[in-house]
């Protein structure tokens, strides 16, 4: 890959990464991915292996979000730096392992 | 299409684990082997948009939210068993960071989306392109239906894992453990949403991102040509 097609493609994941919080704007709900108290006002109930299992793990940004910075602008700045946290581990990783796995190889 | 915790009792993601490792390993271990300097910057380039393009969700008609997921370009461009690793990546990260898909379901979701989603991309673009130029509108045309068809299947495939579990999983008194619906409610929910929505939504990526390239540096096109254990078209 050329150097001017790489830039133009970093440039590419940058203006996504800064238009990320148009995807805050999507209200609704996914199929299957309903909290527990969504479900609970769908059926009536929770299903018991789900709410042992449910909250089995804490995530340090739940939805790319940090809970009491609920204001649109706040969401908004989260959500971006989500976003280029993503892009660091994501790609570093990635970077770093395939540097290394072709370290010998010519093209 | 994030199956969070509590979805899939453990008759579903145990055997998931289980045949997830070995997929995992043997996709790191061709990578690692065919992997040219060359692609590294893509590699890395496509986990990290596959993860951004996920953050967008898009609303559609009757109050459902979903998004794209990136599988099929990169199994189209880079090749599928890169994908495998590179959407992973992307997707390990969203569970154990963001809480977007759960810790016991990243095997399912790592299969519909990181597997099942390039595979059936990468051989259906191949399909339609043919013998085709490769700069030729067939292959953008064959990467768009690609990239709607695979992200149909892995919704499907999600459908489909949801929908076992009132059958596989109940307590003594015959009440569901997990996800409650069946069959009958699952698979119509995620395939219509995904044929009547986000699939073209998929398909629109996949498309200007590959024609993208196209007019860029079909180089790369021709690099993903050549396929697995460099046995085909180029000999790049």
């Amino acid at each position: 890959m050329d150097n001017k097609t790489l830039r133009n493609m970093l440039i590419g994941l940058a203006v996504l990464v800064i238009l990320t919080p148009l995807g805050l704007l999507a209200i609704g709900e996914t199929f299957g991915e309903w909290g527990n108290e969504e479900l609970k006002d769908k059926i009536g109930y929770v299903p018991e292996g789900m709410e042992k299992i449910s909250s089995l793990w804490e995530a340090p940004l739940p939805d790319y979000a940090l809970p009491g910075f609920e204001n649109f602008s706040a969401s908004a700045i989260i959500y971006i730096i989500s976003a280029l946290l993503g892009v660091a581990i994501c790609g570093g990783l990635l970077y770093y392992w395939g540097r290394r796995v072709t370290r010998n190889r010519p093209d | 299409m994030h199956v969070p915790d509590g979805y899939l009792g453990p008759h579903t993601y145990i055997p998931l684990w289980i045949l997830m490792i070995p997929i995992w390993a043997y996709a790191a271990r061709r990578l690692s082997e065919e992997l040219r300097s060359r692609q590294v910057p893509l590699l890395a380039l496509s986990a990290a948009f596959s993860f951004v393009i996920m953050m967008f969700n898009v609303p559609i008609p009757g109050g459902s939210t979903g998004h794209a997921v990136g599988g099929a370009i990169v199994g189209i461009v880079l090749g599928p068993w890169a994908a495998v690793i590179s959407i992973s990546v992307a997707l390990v990260l969203q569970a154990l960071m963001f809480g977007d898909g759960g810790i016991t379901a990243i095997p399912a979701n790592c299969l519909t989306m990181a597997v099942l989603m390039p595979f059936s991309a990468y051989y259906i673009y191949r399909i339609i392109s043919g013998k085709s130029d490769i700069l030729s509108s067939r292959r953008v045309a064959a990467a768009a239906v690609a990239g709607y068809v695979s992200l149909t299947l892995a919704a499907g495939a999600t459908g489909f894992l949801f929908g076992i579990q009132p059958i596989l999983e109940q307590d003594a008194s015959g009440m569901p453990l997990y996800m409650p619906y069946g069959l009958n409610v699952t698979m119509p929910a995620m395939l219509i949403e995904h044929v009547l929505g986000f699939g073209f939504l998929e398909a629109l990526v996949t498309a200007l991102i590959f024609a993208y390239i196209q007019k860029a540096d079909p180089s790369l096109l021709i690099g993903a040509m050549r396929g697995p254990r460099g046995n085909s078209a180029s000999s790049g």
